[in-house]
């Protein structure tokens, strides 16, 4: 909508005006849900397991119980639901087994933090401990024991997910394109490689906490830090057979979400211990042990990637297996599963290509959607092999790279056609060459090197991604004209830090031309009085509510002109207005002010027609279709938002140590509706995935207990740890079903930038990574075994997640064959 | 155990119990809730208040070590109605994404510049070390310090191509 309007022509789209939340958030004025307390309030606490997978033969509460001041004692004994986005199958409270390390496995209420946490050490739990499976590629073999021996039972959504009962297949993916033999028969060289990478954590700086309180006649009432109040309703509705209406969710401000607040978390089990403590609302907060542990991480990754090429460069076969480890539970890792299949391949073509994808359960915190939804993950391997081959071949890999592009004609893995208005990766690649003077080194980065005795090393990446939400996903967005004739907009995306709040808002302003300062989006949710939205998440958010926003616009000035049409006595196509009148085209001098439209126009004589003005808009993801389960063709990408990065590194050849010399990103973005806001989203999403490049991840021991739940051995960037340089980049194709032509670029800046590190590092020193984070041992250690790209691999060697991070370097490396 | 210290010019004097954290007491008790707690074990700096000059992981202090000291906060910072240079340039240069650091960071900040009134690039990042940013990258908090102390005007440009 509104694609092809000249900059030239807009006041607000496209100017980085300042953000809406911010004043709030400087003054410590905004109340996030951390700072709430509702009258009567207790507090929870939660019992962990210590034990990656064990049966629960006793759980012993009664010392619990009776200290003073405790309110209730659950454990997941008297609690029969199961929880589930897409596969239900978690309990709230662990029942019978526990499936990973940190699980919860009885709650307190008390009066205060302390005599919760008091209580907590006073239940005694007895196990018994049972083997753990740990990695999912071993998890597959028929031997191994099932983290969910019920997995037929569990109901899921049929149309999208296939999980399969007596394994540990949670879903499993098939994509099928071209015919992959006969693009092996045609290549000159196959190359096949493993990657791998681990568990990470979102970190939010807010944990995530929710205010439950279960009232009589079965009223709930939820305050929480989550990303989808719409969501968080229903799942809960479909477990408690509780009717929606009867539900309440109330979003404040959020510290960050990053996908890892997408779904549902401890509000059910905050409802459950007010319910058993009279109906007095309950706080859980997790604390940032907990964070890593009882709340789901980004899942692992084991990728396997076979590629046919032609001596010209020219990719014509790949076959690509994923093994997602999906931790104990399902919950957004058999979508991210869906979603990363039907990309895995980057935004290159491939005309013939096998995907297969697997969600694996294993004994370990669970996955869930983070920024980049499987994309980051993938994109390190494919990102490498991409280096690979352009290495093996003989042609420099951003060559090799522009080859094979996406471009207008081109087919993605699912066969959607590739327009002229999908978005442009070539000029992205190009434009990021050129920030970083890719391939060469200038007289400044030569005279470093002499300097440093260190060694400058530069890549370019790109990368795709689509929102990955069902085929139908609806938003709406209510416009309510305030007496002064300001409007105030209501819709249920969360502002979750991203600024798609002032987007919006400047969207509105354009649509109606009014001033910015006279449209309200006020932050906070309420689902009692806010419109639907399905979820905050996959970067739809601009696009869909956009769209839905420019419609409330129009309906309000629409129903605006009805009335000033008959106050003006004049026909709905003569009148047009500005920001603070409806007037006639031909006779500006008669005009109604909005204020007196407002809430309804009042006739000298007093007789009043009209009404409060509210402009309505609902927008729904349109020509989209659910993939066929044996071919996975079909058509599920709203837009595709392209990219680059560019990086350039130094590294030290004798210790591994390094420094980002710079990035630049590009993207292309449609339209970027508030270039500030933009450029910190991608630089913000650049530094995050710089932080599972560089040294992010968990650790596991043996028996599957994880060994860092904390920021002091599991650190995150700050802000030493940036590059000396950044540049952020947009192009702007635009959007035909975009709001001024824009599409979301929320997680793309963090997708694919782990692998132009592994591609930089190797050009500098010749280090041979396949197991990302990259520390700098991990450096030396390749520079020692001399693992070189072309040195025979060990193909089909498992790469076990309890040790990885540790010798992955060692144990993986290529295998090519030349025809 | 009964303290009296002065927080934001304003003297409170309060019964205690002696393992209360400054944190604790500044939020729950004193209502104060701009300062925020992400991990509860001095590594985000999301709780950083500045005590008699310094600043301070306030998880980590106990309440009771507080009597007689002159404490800032972030809601001592725009007491005028208005907000600080330094509040003000963190709001042109978008360096708050969803905030939660914001407080804790601009506290950092106010006690870099009251020492160093022109700080270099590094000197920011080596004063704003030990307070996690999960969203910005850091760069656009830079860019505002430098703005807020007088050595940069624009704000940086997302590059058009």
């Amino acid at each position: 909508m509104f694609e092809n309007v000249p900059d030239n022509g807009l006041k607000y789209v496209g100017k980085g005006v300042d953000r809406i939340d911010t004043v709030e958030k400087l003054t410590g004025k905004a109340l996030y849900t951390c700072d709430w307390l509702v009258p009567g309030m207790l507090f929870g606490k939660i019992k962990t397991s210590p034990h990656a997978r064990a049966r629960i033969i006793k759980i012993d509460t009664s010392k619990a119980e009776k200290l003073p001041g405790v309110h209730a004692v659950i454990t997941g004994n008297e609690l029969d639901y199961r929880m589930g986005l897409y596969l239900v199958d978690k309990h709230i409270l662990a029942k019978g087994v526990v499936r990973h390390f940190g699980e919860a496995v009885a709650a307190v209420s008390a009066e205060s933090w302390e005599v919760a946490h008091h209580a907590i050490g006073l239940i005694d739990v007895e196990y018994e401990v049972l083997e753990a499976v740990l990695d999912p590629v071993e998890a597959l073999k028929e031997d191994a024991p099932l983290v969910h021996p019920d997995l037929g039972k569990y109901d899921h959504v049929r149309e999208a997910f296939t999980p399969v009962p007596g394994t540990n297949i949670a879903n499993r993916m098939k994509y099928r394109k071209g015919d992959l033999e006969q693009g092996f028969r045609e290549a000159d060289f196959i190359i096949e490689r493993r990657y791998t990478n681990p568990s990470v954590q979102h970190v939010p700086m807010e944990t995530h906490v929710s205010i439950g309180q279960w009232s009589v006649g079965d009223k709930i009432s939820i305050i929480t830090s989550a990303q989808s109040p719409f969501t968080v309703r229903n799942l809960f509705a479909h477990s408690f057979k509780i009717p929606h209406e009867n539900i309440r969710i109330q979003i404040p401000y959020v510290g960050g979400g990053f996908g890892g607040k997408a779904g549902i978390h401890l509000e059910p089990l905050a409802c459950c211990l007010s319910r058993k403590s009279g109906g007095r609302p309950v706080k859980l907060q997790a604390t940032r042990e907990e964070e890593f542990s009882l709340l789901p991480c980004r899942s692992g990754l084991v990728y396997n990637i076979k590629t046919g090429v032609k001596k010209s460069g020219k990719i014509v076969a790949q076959q690509m297996t994923m093994y997602w480890d999906a931790g104990a539970y399902a919950d957004y890792a058999v979508n991210v599963t869906r979603a990363s299949g039907y990309s895995a391949a980057g935004p290159y073509e491939i005309p013939n290509a096998w995907v297969d994808a697997l969600t694996i359960y294993t004994n370990k915190p669970f996955g869930t959607a983070y920024r980049g939804f499987g994309h980051v993950e993938f994109s390190w391997g494919i990102e490498r092999h991409m280096d690979l081959i352009a290495k093996t071949i003989g042609m420099d890999s951003l060559k090799f790279r522009l080859l094979n592009a996406m471009k207008p004609g081109s087919t993605t893995l699912t066969g959607e056609v590739i327009s002229e208005n999908t978005g442009n990766v070539t000029r992205c690649m190009e434009a990021v060459a050129e920030s970083i003077n890719y391939g060469q080194l200038t007289g400044a980065e030569k005279a470093r090197e002499k300097k440093t005795g260190r060694k400058i090393g530069k890549s370019v990446v790109a990368l795709h991604k689509a929102p990955a939400m069902p085929s139908f996903t609806g938003t709406s967005v209510i416009l309510r004209m305030n007496e002064n004739g300001s409007v105030s907009a209501t819709f249920s995306l969360t502002e979750i830090g991203a600024g798609t709040y002032t987007s919006v808002a400047q969207i509105i302003a354009e649509t109606l031309k009014f001033p910015i300062e006279k449209v309200h989006v006020p932050i906070e949710i309420d689902t009692n009085h806010d419109p639907y939205d399905w979820q905050t998440v996959a970067s739809k958010g601009l696009l869909l509510t956009g769209n839905a926003a420019i419609l409330a616009a129009i309906d309000l000035i629409r129903k605006a002109y009805e009335i000033a049409g008959q106050v003006l006595r004049a026909s709905q196509c003569d009148l047009d207005h500005d920001g603070e009148k409806v007037f006639l085209k031909h006779h500006p001098a008669k005009f109604v002010p909005f204020s007196k439209l407002a809430v309804g126009y009042a006739y000298p004589g007093g007789n009043g027609i009209g009404g409060p003005l509210i402009g309505v808009g609902r927008y729904c993801a349109q020509g989209l279709s659910n993939l066929d389960k044996e071919t996975g063709q079909g058509n599920p990408a709203l837009d595709w938002t392209y990219g680059a990065h560019g990086l350039i590194v130094e590294v030290d050849p004798k210790t591994g140590a390094y420094t980002i010399i710079k990035v630049a990103s590009a993207f292309d973005v449609g339209r970027a509706i508030n270039p500030a806001a933009v450029r910190g989203q991608a630089i913000g999403g650049m530094i995050q995935g710089l932080g599972t490049a560089m040294f992010e991840g968990y650790y596991y021991d043996r028996a599957g207990r994880l060994l860092n739940p904390s920021f002091t051995d599991n650190k995150i960037p700050t802000s030493l740890d940036i590059p000396e340089e950044v540049d952020a980049i947009v192009v702007e194709t635009p959007q035909i079903d975009g709001p001024f032509g824009a599409r979301g670029v929320g997680e793309h800046s963090m997708i694919a930038i782990c692998g132009a590190l592994g591609n930089a590092i190797e050009k500098a020193v010749g280090a041979n990574l396949t197991h990302m984070p990259i520390r700098p041992q991990d450096i030396w250690k390749a520079l020692q075994t001399g693992a070189k790209p072309d040195s025979p691999g060990i193909s089909g060697d498992v790469v076990n997640f309890a040790e990885a991070p540790l010798c992955s370097t060692r144990r993986d490396s290529g295998k090519h064959k030349k025809r | 155990m009964k303290i009296t210290l002065t927080i934001n010019g304003r003297e409170y004097t309060r019964d205690i119990a002696e393992n209360r954290t400054l944190l604790r007491f500044i939020r729950e008790d004193l209502g104060l809730t701009g300062t925020k707690e992400g991990c509860g074990a001095g590594e985000c700096g999301a709780c950083t208040v500045i005590v008699n000059g310094k600043t301070m992981n306030s998880c980590l202090m106990l309440a009771a070590e507080c009597s007689g000291a002159v404490i800032e906060t972030i809601e001592g910072e725009s007491e005028s109605g208005e907000l600080s240079k330094m509040q003000q340039a963190f709001h042109k240069h978008h360096a708050v994404q969803c905030g939660f650091c914001t407080p804790g960071m601009i506290m950092s900040v106010k006690a870099l510049v009251k020492k160093n009134p022109k700080p270099t690039v590094h000197q920011i990042q080596e004063a704003i070390e030990g307070n996690f940013c999960r969203c910005t990258g850091y760069t656009q908090i830079i860019e505002a310090v430098q703005a807020g102390t007088d050595q940069r005007d624009e704000q940086e440009e997302l590059r058009r191509v």
